[in-house]
């Protein structure tokens, strides 16, 4: 393999796999415990040129074909090295539209980087961090124009104003049609705003992000919980609504149903975040909403995906003397993404991993002071693929705990589809939609993200989002089914 | 304000007034909510950029005007802040209808049981049960006869009405339970009973009338935040299952509930309420010094705040 004629790349390719990956510039472990600042600071030109420098410049590249939203990363990681950082934001933008938010919470090891050919050797080139550093780059200085499509005429509404919803609504607008999103909360932004703390996504970039939508003609409306405040038949046949995505999310959080879910200081993740998140209970009294006083106490949260990570790291920043995961199966099944769990160490979290509650115990005031737990072992692998996990007897343990935060999932919040006649359900209560398009089973209506799928990520919505739009504007062309 | 500051609705208030001591009536521009309002269903409002979300009962609706009312009692920070504005202020948000309306059928003989600002809640029921052919027999508790709302509109839609005070200042001294059991004990067939005010109260009436096997239904309120079924904050015990208030609820099978757990989860954030509160006030004090009327006095924890 030799570089291709196009590359700026002055490095012949056996020196690029010697060059060390660059590491991202981050907040100290003990200062950053004591605040809710962005944890990874991004790169600087210098470490961004230097890590693109890494790139081998595949001729079939894996990491293009692996990422849901098919990023060109090889032409703007070739951008980057030739300094033209512009334009490589452009070439990002073709493909994905909230790229300051995809450098930042993607799973990027199961997509690209998971697939780059240097992971095989050494570590994989640093994409998300060069994406983070371009959208970044392009936030400051300013969008250059946007391609938009004349007026189409149509009239396209989004339910719910997440990661799909964004994705679609700015395809849909640059087509040339007329796009609203309706939103249930008194804030934009969906699981991005309520469910990422903001040391990992701070909320100036959604709003930067939010804010090119807006130039581009997006029209958001909140306090809207559709299915409840206005049907979907109502948008349709009262609001001349010629299309509409249901992109609304899982929804609803899932409890353990062991005993003490209901006492004094155990939570659900959706409501311990959205406290914190998109209440700011961590500026509380300042803010009004308050959250349980964590500082010196016991903290633990049981599961161990992004979401059981943001909520224990939340906790540690506030104050908790112990903060612990609890996960019933060993750390490589962990759905979370690597760089959390290496942030969450760092911080000083403890896992008890192969280690799940049975029960939450009461002080005489109803409230838990502690939980009893059991260890597991591994077993075969069950539907998911991942090894079961079984309870060894004899081995059960009390760990004692002011507050327990249960992050296991979410199912299919119910509110559209019992509002909507004729909308059909896969028999978890999740929106049926066809694969390819986004369909739904009633005319003009499309679905996609966490409401299709149950809980996903962030760039698996905004993929969904992405697809929609293109079915929608076919059809609003066509005007077929 | 929400992310970048796009709220295409204004919820102006129109009109409000004290209707009773800390009670404030509203009446303000709704009109996607107030034309999909239905009796039972409640909003959620938020009345500055720093505020807390919190569940109110509608009072009524008019999807002609575009209005929706709201009775309000003053008891934390938001409750108090919110009864401070007059016509034309605005509420910073407004989200509803949320919740499962009341189920109104023809029972037969209903007895609304009403607990102070309860009252409010429990009026579009009670006028839709009437309106469907049932006997209503209301009976209305306060503490003081100054606390008594709704009078003249719960009369007018009852075939009897009976008031109770804990002091006695008007109808029969006592609990609105002492004039159930009166009720009850005078031989009155009751086939619905429908409970809406303070917990305490709501936990009386259930263990009144489940030895008389009357079906009764209770409207709670707990602790919410989003109030869409997405954080499972207002979860409650019903029948040993776990139910949202927010989208299974408002209303439960009153002799289902778990009222002591649900009385416990409620007083969370005790602490953290008054301090909110207390700040709230000495702010008032500070920037405006006595000029400004003090916040209308706090009652007793009352019903949906």
């Amino acid at each position: 393999m030799n570089s291709t004629p196009s590359s700026p790349n002055p490095l012949p390719l056996r020196e690029r796999m010697k060059l060390p990956r660059q590491t991202m510039p981050e907040q100290p472990p003990p200062d950053r415990v004591l605040n809710f600042s962005e944890v990874n600071l991004g790169y600087s030109p210098q470490l961004a040129r230097q890590e693109a420098r890494r790139c081998l410049e595949c001729r079939k590249p894996a990491c293009m074909d692996n990422c849901p939203l098919g990023v060109n990363v090889r032409e703007f990681v070739r951008l980057i090295i030739a300094s033209d950082f512009a334009a490589a934001a452009a070439k990002i933008r073709q493909d994905n539209v909230l790229p300051a938010i995809t450098g930042r919470v993607c799973p990027q090891e199961d997509h690209c980087e998971g697939s780059c050919l240097m992971a095989k050797k050494v570590e994989p080139l640093g994409i998300g961090y060069l994406e983070r550093f371009i959208a970044d780059y392009e936030l400051s200085q300013g969008l250059g124009p946007i391609a938009m499509a004349p007026p189409s005429g149509k009239k396209v509404a989004i339910v719910g104003s997440g990661p799909a919803g964004l994705s679609a609504a700015a395809d849909l607008v640059q087509k040339g049609h007329q796009v609203r999103v309706f939103e249930a909360l008194h804030e934009l932004g969906g699981v991005l705003v309520y469910g990422i703390p903001e040391f990992r996504l701070p909320k100036q970039v959604i709003r930067q992000q939010l804010e090119v939508l807006r130039r581009m003609g997006v029209q958001f409306e909140t306090d809207v919980v559709v299915g409840r405040t206005v049907t979907i038949d109502e948008l349709m046949q009262e609001e001349a609504y010629d299309a509409v995505f249901v992109a609304t999310g899982a929804g609803s959080p899932l409890f353990l149903n062991i005993p003490g879910e209901h006492l004094n200081g155990v939570y659900s993740a959706n409501e311990f975040l959205t406290r914190i998140n998109l209440m700011h209970a961590y500026e509380f009294p300042r803010y009004d909403q308050p959250l349980l006083d964590l500082r010196g106490q016991h903290v633990a949260v049981i599961g161990g995906g992004n979401t059981a990570l943001d909520v224990i790291r939340s906790a540690r920043r506030l104050g908790a003397e112990k903060a612990a995961v609890i996960y019933r199966r060993s750390q490589a099944e962990m759905p979370a993404r690597a760089e959390e769990v290496r942030h969450a160490r760092d911080e000083g979290i403890e896992f008890y991993l192969l280690a799940a509650p049975l029960e939450f115990l009461s002080d005489r005031h109803g409230w838990l002071r502690a939980a009893r737990c059991v260890r597991m072992e591994l077993g075969e692998p069950d539907a998911s693929g991942r090894r079961r996990p079984l309870p060894l007897p004899g081995s059960e343990f009390e760990l004692p705990l002011a507050v327990a935060v249960i992050a296991a999932g979410a199912s299919a919040n119910p509110v559209i589809q019992s509002t909507t006649p004729g909308l059909q359900t896969n028999r978890w209560g999740y929106i049926q939609a066809d694969p390819a398009t986004q369909r739904t089973s009633r005319k003009g209506v499309f679905a996609g993200g966490d409401i299709v799928t149950g809980s996903a990520t962030v760039i698996l919505a905004m993929a969904a989002g992405r697809r929609a739009a293109r079915a929608m504007n076919d059809y609003l062309a066509g005007g077929t089914w | 304000m929400s992310t970048g500051g796009t709220s295409n609705r204004v919820f102006n208030i129109l009109e409000a007034q004290f209707i009773a001591p800390g009670i404030k009536r509203f009446v303000i521009e709704a009109p996607r909510t107030a034309r999909k309002h239905q009796p039972g269903q409640f909003v959620i409002v938020r009345v500055h950029s720093r505020g807390e979300r919190i569940p109110l009962t509608i009072e009524s609706s008019d999807p002609a005007r575009g209005v929706i009312s709201l009775v309000v009692q003053s008891i934390g920070k938001t409750t108090s802040m919110l009864n401070s504005l007059q016509a034309g202020d605005s509420l910073l948000d407004l989200v509803g209808p949320l919740g499962r309306p009341s189920e109104i059928a023809s029972f037969g003989t209903v007895v609304i049981l009403c607990g102070g600002v309860g009252t409010a809640m429990a009026y579009p029921t009670a006028a839709a049960l009437k309106r469907a052919g049932n006997r209503v027999i209301s009976i209305l508790g306060a503490r003081r006869k100054d606390f008594l709302i709704l009078e003249r509109e719960m009369r007018a839609i009852s075939d009897l009405l009976m008031i109770t005070t804990e002091d006695g200042s008007c109808g029969s001294q006592g609990l609105v339970t002492d004039a159930l059991q009166h009720l009850l004990a005078s031989g009155t067939h009751v086939d619905l009973a429908l409970a809406v005010g303070p917990l305490a109260m709501m936990k009386a009436v259930a263990a009144m009338t489940r030895p008389a096997a009357i079906r009764t239904i209770v409207s709670l309120n707990p602790i919410m935040i989003d109030g869409t079924g997405m954080c499972g904050g207002c979860r409650v015990l019903v029948g040993g299952e776990s139910k949202f208030a927010c989208v299974d609820g408002p209303e439960f099978d009153g002799h289902a509930v778990d009222f002591d757990r649900l009385m416990q989860r409620n007083s969370m954030y005790r602490a953290a309420e008054q301090t909110a509160l207390a700040q709230w006030r000495e702010s008032l004090e500070s920037l405006e010094g006595s000029s400004r009327p003090r916040g209308p006095e706090p009652c007793r924890e009352g019903s949906r705040s």
